[in-house]
């Protein structure tokens, strides 16, 4: 009887612990009755998402999107929103038990994710990244090829292992991995000497090496090994919840097309139908969205437009990310954002 | 009026029990019938087809695994790592925590102080923290790199990526060996049972082991001669590029997990085998003593068969402890089935079912150590004649 109590006590924990899988089906009035966005984010990726511990405040990319999502529903983007940092293992459970309103931590846009395997579904994507490797300069390693029967560090809870796995047998290549559940011990064994490449998207490897020991001594292969689009995900089934993700970062796209920016957005004067519906002074599309028609103004104001946020978080005075040529330009300049028609 | 039977106590004592089982049942029910809802509200489904859908990661440690490998045999190499790592660090820290245990008794005022700052030290440092650094501070940071290995003799290297070994593989002439092999072990089985018989018969100690492995590398050595090529051969880590190849490696991370466990589980069982000698009573071993019995004979006839029914409980749940802190291996990158089957859920998108399955293996290999230990337990306690 004592050992079917124990094996009972057990089986009941475990279904305790699976229990808050609590679902809201209206996570934007969830979120307006509350006054509070809470926002899952990265803490320790400089440019993305990152807990500046000096002042406990939070900045980056993915950060600027939160706080233009809480303008747009109304709230103040100062003040009205809980960053959550969360560990990429952690991400998806805080999503699909309603921990968060909306994911937006550097997460890649794959099928599984986006299907009812995860209950989860992307917004656009604000950043195309790719997966490459970091490596030392003194190695001397070229390319991919140089690095068959290295060690390479990897984070756990990432697409980077499958892609890793893939390149390498595609490649006919052997490799050795060590996989962690933080980016820190992961690329600290890298940094120390314990691997002989780190693998992650181009972007993270571009902020990492800016936290070396020797970054002057660290340099990234020219081969991008996989598609890494990232962008925010909330829940499936809520899909009133994700227009106003959707749109939000439509509107920044759509600003950046329009020239309009944070500081002109307030007083910007145009006879484009589409640009007054922008800015709420037509056409009410806010109330299609279940917002009120001067949301997209609010964005703006918060955070700028599409190029005003890359500039902030990844341009020359942050991480260095070029943008001109690549895929996160705006379509007018051959890149790949694109807003939808605004009617 | 109440029936009889009724304010008979023993039926009142089943009804209580039935009544209880029922609203656990029902507790349970209710639980699952949540769970299932929920999930279904979000979309998902608990299933385990997933396990064998192919695993497209890599693992590089423990048993072999390409990543076409299923998800399932994946979980199993993490299975197999942690049973490795588990074994291993019990055995370990049995000993480590007998001859601490033992040494804080000493009458050596030097050995008693040292076992004493060992056990006050490591109890209380947090088991995290300590293995933090071991692997950074200690096996990432104080060896040398791959290419600058410590060699030792016999083909030994030692870096900062962990131990490189040489390791024997099996030729063409292992099958036949085999036979002889088995042949061995039937003989050693036998020879141990008669030799413990014949022991009992006389009543005197001795170690019928002893019998039993002579036997066995007997007719292994014999085999081994008999064979036309060594059955066996030397397999030589080689550096390469990057990293040795051949032999066999055992990883920094393992290392630290390995030095980490048994160093922390070895002071609390140092205490408990402290513990368990001083509930001997000191007139047994004068009595011993006076009856000419050796030291090594007091310990081993006299205090240990009796301090060892105090110290086996809690040693017991040491050794669960020990299995169970394996967990944080992911922490120093230790390819445990906690590691593994995080990355299969972030695949598959599968948590709860990899959850229930990872906690389902502790609870197995939990239960396995409690079931061995308390049979022992019972072979050792006191059996009144």
């Amino acid at each position: 009887m004592r050992s079917i109590l124990k094996v009972l006590g057990v089986v009941l924990l475990v279904v305790a612990v699976v229990l808050p899988l609590i679902a809201s089906a209206d996570t934007l009035s969830d979120v307006q009755t509350r006054g509070k966005l809470i926002c899952g984010v990265n803490s320790t990726l400089p440019g993305f998402g990152f807990l500046d511990s000096a002042t406990g405040q939070f900045s980056g990319f993915d950060v600027d999107y939160c706080k233009a999502l809480a303008a747009a529903i109304g709230l103040d983007p100062g003040n009205d929103i809980d960053f959550v940092p969360l560990t990429a293992g952690e991400r998806f459970t805080a999503l699909q038990t309603s921990q968060i309103d909306v994911l937006i931590r550097n997460t890649t846009w794959t099928l599984t994710r986006d299907s009812q395997a995860l209950g989860a579904i992307f917004a656009p994507t604000t950043f195309y990244d790719g997966q490459g490797f970091l490596v030392r300069k003194s190695d001397n390693i070229k390319s991919l090829k140089d690095l068959n029967g290295a060690t390479i560090c990897v984070t756990s809870g990432t697409t980077t292992e499958g892609n890793l796995a893939d390149a390498f047998r595609e490649a006919g290549l052997t490799l050795k991995t060590k996989v962690f559940a933080k980016t820190e011990a992961a690329f600290g064994t890298f940094d120390d000497g314990g691997c002989d490449a780190y693998t992650s998207d181009k972007s993270q490897l571009a902020s990492l090496r800016t936290i070396s020991k020797d970054p002057s001594n660290l340099t990234i292969l020219p081969e991008t090994i996989s598609k890494e689009p990232l962008g925010p995900l909330t829940r499936q089934g809520d899909d009133k919840w994700f227009d106003v993700v959707k749109w939000t970062v439509f509107a920044t796209f759509f600003a950046e097309e329009k020239g309009i920016t944070q500081a002109n957005v307030s007083s910007f004067q145009s006879d484009n139908p589409s640009i007054l519906r922008f800015l709420g002074k037509e056409g009410g599309l806010g109330a299609k969205l279940g917002l009120n028609e001067d949301w997209a103004v609010k964005a703006i104001e918060a955070v700028g437009n599409y190029g005003e946020i890359y500039t902030r978080n990844l341009g020359p005075n942050g991480l260095a990310i070029p943008r001109a040529g690549s895929l996160n330009a705006s379509f007018k300049n051959g890149g790949l954002l694109y807003a939808p028609a605004w009617r | 009026m109440i029936p009889a039977f009724l304010r008979d106590v023993r039926v009142l004592r089943v009804i209580g029990q039935v009544v209880f089982l029922a609203l656990v049942a029902a507790g349970l029910g209710w639980l699952y019938h949540n769970l299932e809802s929920n999930l279904q509200a979000i979309g998902l489904k608990i299933g385990f087809g997933f396990l064998n859908n192919t695993a497209g990661f890599p693992i590089s440690e423990g048993i072999k695994y390409t990543s076409t490998d299923t998800n399932g045999y994946a979980f199993l190499v993490g299975v197999v790592n942690t049973l490795r790592v588990v074994l291993v660090g019990i055995v370990f820290a049995t000993l480590v925590g007998t001859v601490i245990g033992i040494s804080r008794l000493s009458g050596n005022w030097l050995i008693r102080k040292l076992a004493g700052f060992y056990v006050e030290t490591i109890r209380n440092i947090p088991l995290l923290v300590q293995l933090f650094f071991w692997y950074f501070a200690v096996f990432l940071s104080a060896f040398p790199l791959v290419k600058n290995s410590i060699a030792l003799p016999g083909f030994i290297y030692i870096n900062k990526r962990g131990l490189d070994l040489p390791w024997l593989l099996p030729t063409a002439s292992f099958q036949r060996w085999g036979w002889f092999l088995i042949v061995g072990l039937i003989v050693a089985s036998a020879s141990y049972l008669f030799r413990r018989m014949q022991l009992k018969r006389v009543g005197r100690p001795g170690f019928p082991l002893g019998w039993a492995l002579a036997s066995f590398i007997a007719i292994a050595t014999l085999g081994w001669f008999l064979s036309s090529a060594a059955p066996l051969r030397w397999d030589i880590p080689l550096l390469g590029r990057y990293n040795f190849s051949g032999g066999i490696e055992f990883s920094a991370s393992f290392f630290a997990l390995f030095v980490g466990l048994v160093t922390y589980t070895g002071a609390f069982i140092a205490e408990i085998v402290r513990a368990g000698i001083q509930s001997v009573d000191k007139g047994q071993t004068e009595a011993a003593k006076a009856a000419g019995f050796s030291s090594g004979m007091i310990l081993r006839l006299v205090i240990l068969p009796q301090a060892l029914r105090v110290i086996i409980p809690p040693l017991t749940s040491q050794y669960l402890n020990l299995t169970k802190n394996s967990s944080l291996a992911i922490l120093i990158g230790y390819y445990d089935l906690v590691n593994i089957g995080e990355t299969i859920f972030n695949q598959t998108g599968r948590v709860v079912e990899v959850l229930l399955m990872i906690m389902g293996s502790y609870l197995i290999m939990s239960l396995l150590t409690s079931l061995f230990m308390n049979y022992y337990n019972r072979r050792i306690s006191l059996v009144e004649h």
